[in-house]
């Protein structure tokens, strides 16, 4: 290491002011670490999620880890809090005053109280508790009859203004929105006062608006000091925020670079270890309508903010994008038009017939091709076969019984079929299908949806949660289908996702359904916060 | 309808309301701090009866009645431990463990009586817990039998709801418990342990439903009968859910059924020549049945109850 090159030569006697400012220029030109993983190794059976990672952090510094699902980023992460006991490796974790330590592994206490905070991905909330006794637990002695909490309310306080993280201290969790609830997440672990503070795809549910303003108060605690290490696969948001990105793939380390020197081809490829092809998006030709929506209405109450007075004309050919911050109506809407839901008042044009509602028999007769939101609940049955989930809408075709018998050779060659096409791997056609993952859940699902060549495809977060890879097909199949006739209803909380999509762009807020010709972010962004464009 | 409205006024019908809800008290606090970590205890039933058993036996081996509580309160621990074994850090079926403890309780129990006294036909009888007598209190009309004529189990089990409810509102173990049963992976992201949480919720709420079987054999009966307990600590796995996991409204529930219970004697007694006795046995059932139904469609479950929880698992 270069010793640091002059200026400061004649630092005159009593000049302390010179030498703190030379201390803080050499501290931050060599980056004095943290934190330290060395070799860090996870296997879950045989499978191994971390693989020898080294991982370094320095003071005052925003590291972003990036790679794909399955890529090892949270098992590093939970083995680093504790949460998972690592099989080999170690975290060594250096003090202010430059005492270093190893953490013992498997203990979340002792992670505590090298004053490293995680604020999980899952948000691991009590959710019959307030949100100060969230905040508290764990930090007050169990049996101390005297509990005094002004001292820790004030600090609370004192850490909510100066952060900017505002929550209501003494609601209960269970009736915080899900931003409430992040900010909470944050603010439970700033309370302990921490010095490494783990972001585990912290924008996941928030509007822009949010995540803007979470980025903000984090950078204002790194100018004071704090390290954050940031998980994430919006690359926008990594390339806005860290300072040094840090990639995984298959449980390995596969490169590092500075955030300045990194644009998303380099990183995407560092990522998916080749160049990443993104579907083009073709203009659509839209031709007529297959299912209209006039004035439906669902009270609030049924179903998640409901839905107020939506319209909605879908054509042939085409992708209507719905963004959106899930939680504003989405699933009134896919309900509606999977047949799970019946609205109060409207009607449901769906070819060329006039309904007041569906159920699920009659989406499916109509040509109405369901992508659930949520696949491994309501888009399989996990103790089903893979080929006995690829027929189960169309149980009554004659390739799939015969007088009430299923007729299993059929069945096996659909599957292996459909399985070939649509590369569905797994342990095999005659494996439940619990232990698929969750990429190759979605691909079945599509394949299932697809091979009726459903008129209508309703796709709800078709891409949640998959990796670039799966995300890609799982979009390249959507566009394929557009092109071959259907009408698609894409939604999807990932703006950037409805708009490499989407033919026409349409907001939903609760409960509303807004139509914008604009393709800005900030704008839609503006409209999923409810403010008018 | 005037024998009705006698029955309501007398003191007696009151006493016996709180007299019967005594174990049910015991039973449904130790029910619901089990249930509060997350983990359903249907050992309860055997349970009773080991506290019904152990207490009786050590009172009439040593001669000392508080002897006899703390062992049936040691001894339901044990039998919580067990529990707590197979469905804490084991994860074992909650609902199977926890109706093998009772038929493994159960047994255990009757084997131990007839080992240790094969020749009697009727059990040997102890000096139970008397009815407190205080000063002045006791004297009071109406109050006075109702309240300060009960035995030292009945106002321990009064105290218990006291404590319950300050352990669970107003201590930070009680604000862990309450999460390790709502989310154990923000109990364990605090650095706390749910293993240990759980396991300790377990053995004190076990400890608290022997103490109800207790008071049946050293308060309500002086000796152990088989089948004694009859049902109770099922009553109880009800009225927790009735309480909606709360100690006060437990001892309302409890009450509530003890009221019904002590209706039913009477009832039987005023129209017994009319109405088989079996309709008015059934009545504390049936009313108990239709009070969960109202109270139970807004039960608040604890989120994380009947499930196992594992370090690390993904």
């Amino acid at each position: 290491m270069a010793l640091p090159v002059a200026p400061v030569p004649h630092a005159l006697p009593g000049s302390g002011a010179a030498l703190i400012a030379s201390d803080t220029r050499h501290e931050m030109t060599t980056s004095k670490p943290v934190l330290s993983l060395r070799g860090m190794t996870k296997r879950f059976g045989s499978v191994v999620a971390a693989d020898h990672i080294d991982l370094e952090l320095a003071r005052g510094e925003v590291l972003a880890l990036l790679g794909e699902n399955g890529a090892g980023k949270t098992t590093l992460m939970n083995m680093l809090f504790g949460q998972y006991t690592a099989d080999a490796g170690s975290v060594h974790v250096w003090h202010e005053d430059g005492a270093e330590i190893i953490l013992p592994p498997g203990q979340p206490q002792a992670a505590i109280e090298a004053r490293i905070g995680m604020v999980h991905q899952h948000f691991t909330l009590a959710e019959n508790l307030s949100v100060i006794d969230n905040i508290l637990l764990g930090t007050e002695r169990l049996l101390h009859l005297n509990r005094n909490r002004r001292a820790a309310r004030a600090k609370l306080e004192a850490l909510m203004i100066h952060s900017g993280l505002e929550a209501p201290l003494d609601r209960k969790v269970r009736d915080l929105s899900v931003g409430e609830r992040q900010r909470v997440e944050i603010l439970k672990a700033l309370y302990r006062d921490v010095r490494i503070l783990v972001l585990d795809e912290p924008t996941a549910v928030l509007t822009p608006q949010e995540a803007d303003t979470l980025f903000a108060s984090v950078r204002s605690m790194v100018e004071n000091g704090l390290s954050v290490i940031f998980i994430s696969h919006k690359l926008r948001e990594v390339l806005a925020f860290s300072d040094r990105i840090a990639v995984l793939r298959h449980g390995k380390k596969t490169g590092e670079m500075r955030t300045a020197e990194a644009d998303t081809a380099s990183i995407i490829r560092m990522m998916i270890g080749e160049e990443h092809d993104m579907p083009e998006r073709t203009p659509g030709m839209p031709g007529d309508t297959v299912v209209r929506l006039d004035s439906v209405s669902v009270h609030p109450e049924r179903e998640t903010r409901g839905l107020r007075d939506v319209t909605l004309d879908l054509r042939r050919g085409e992708i209507v994008g719905i963004a959106g911050v899930s939680g504003n109506g989405q699933s009134a809407l896919a309900q509606i038009l999977s047949g799970l839901l019946a609205p109060d008042s409207g009607r449901i044009e769906v070819g060329g017939e006039s309904l007041a509602a569906l159920n699920p028999r009659t989406a499916l007769a109509h040509g109405i091709g369901r992508i659930p939101e949520d696949r491994h609940h309501d888009g399989i049955i996990a103790a089903l076969s893979v080929a006995e989930n690829l027929v189960i809408e169309r149980l009554d075709d004659a390739d799939v019984q015969r007088g009430g018998f299923l007729r299993r050779a059929s069945m096996a060659a659909n599957a292996e079929a459909l399985s070939e096409a649509y590369d569905v791997r797994g342990p095999g056609i005659h494996a439940r299908s619990a232990l698929l993952s969750g990429g190759n859940i979605q691909k079945l699902i599509l394949a299932r949806v697809l091979e009726t060549h459903p008129s209508v495809i309703l796709a709800n977060q078709p891409t949640r949660g998959l990796d670039f890879r799966a995300a890609a097909e799982v979009s390249r199949r959507l566009i394929a289908a557009r092109d071959r006739g259907a009408g698609i209803i894409l939604i999807s909380e990932d703006l950037d996702e409805v708009l490499s999509l989407a033919d026409r762009v349409l907001v939903m807020h609760a409960g509303e359904l807004v139509e914008t010709d604009s393709r800005e972010r900030a704008s839609i962004g503006q409209l999923m916060a409810g403010h008018a464009a | 309808m005037i024998d009705l409205l006698q029955i309501f006024l007398s003191d007696s019908f009151w006493a016996a309301s709180l007299r019967i809800a005594t174990p049910l008290i015991f039973g449904v606090l130790g029910a619901l701090m089990c249930e509060r970590s997350g983990v359903l205890n249907l050992g309860i039933e055997g349970i009773f009866v080991v506290g019904a058993m152990m207490g009786w036996l050590v009172a009439y081996l040593t001669g000392s009645l508080w002897l006899g509580v703390i062992a049936a309160a040691l001894s339901g621990g044990l039998f919580g431990l067990f529990h707590a074994i197979l469905t804490v850090p084991l994860g074992l079926s909650q609902h199977v463990s926890g109706l093998g403890i009772t038929m493994f309780a159960t047994a255990l129990m009757s084997f131990a009586y007839r080992t240790i006294f094969p020749q009697v036909a009727t059990p040997p009888r102890i000096e139970p817990f008397r009815a407190l007598d205080i000063p002045v209190l006791s004297d009071l009309p109406f109050l006075g039998p109702v309240l300060f004529q009960q035995t030292a189990l009945t106002w321990l089990a009064l105290a218990m709801v006291a404590l319950v409810w300050w352990l669970m509102d107003r201590t930070a173990l009680g604000v862990a418990i309450k999460a390790v049963g709502d989310n154990p992976d923000a109990v364990n992201a605090q650095g706390l342990s749910v293993m240990r949480l759980r396991m300790g919720a377990v053995v004190a709420g076990s400890a608290l439903m022997a103490l109800g079987g207790a008071f049946l054999t050293m308060s309500a009966f002086d000796a152990f009968f088989f089948g004694m307990v009859n049902g109770r600590g099922w009553i109880c796995i009800a009225l927790v859910i009735f309480a909606s996991w709360q100690p006060g409204k437990a001892l309302l529930g409890a009450l509530l059924f003890g009221m019904f219970d002590a209706l039913q004697v009477r009832l039987q007694t005023m129209a017994g020549a009319v109405v088989p006795g079996q309709v008015f046995l059934m009545v504390p059932y049936v009313l108990s049945i239709i009070a969960l139904i109202i109270a139970a469609r807004k039960a608040d479950y604890p989120r994380a109850l009947l499930k196992p929880w594992f370090k690390g698992q993904r």
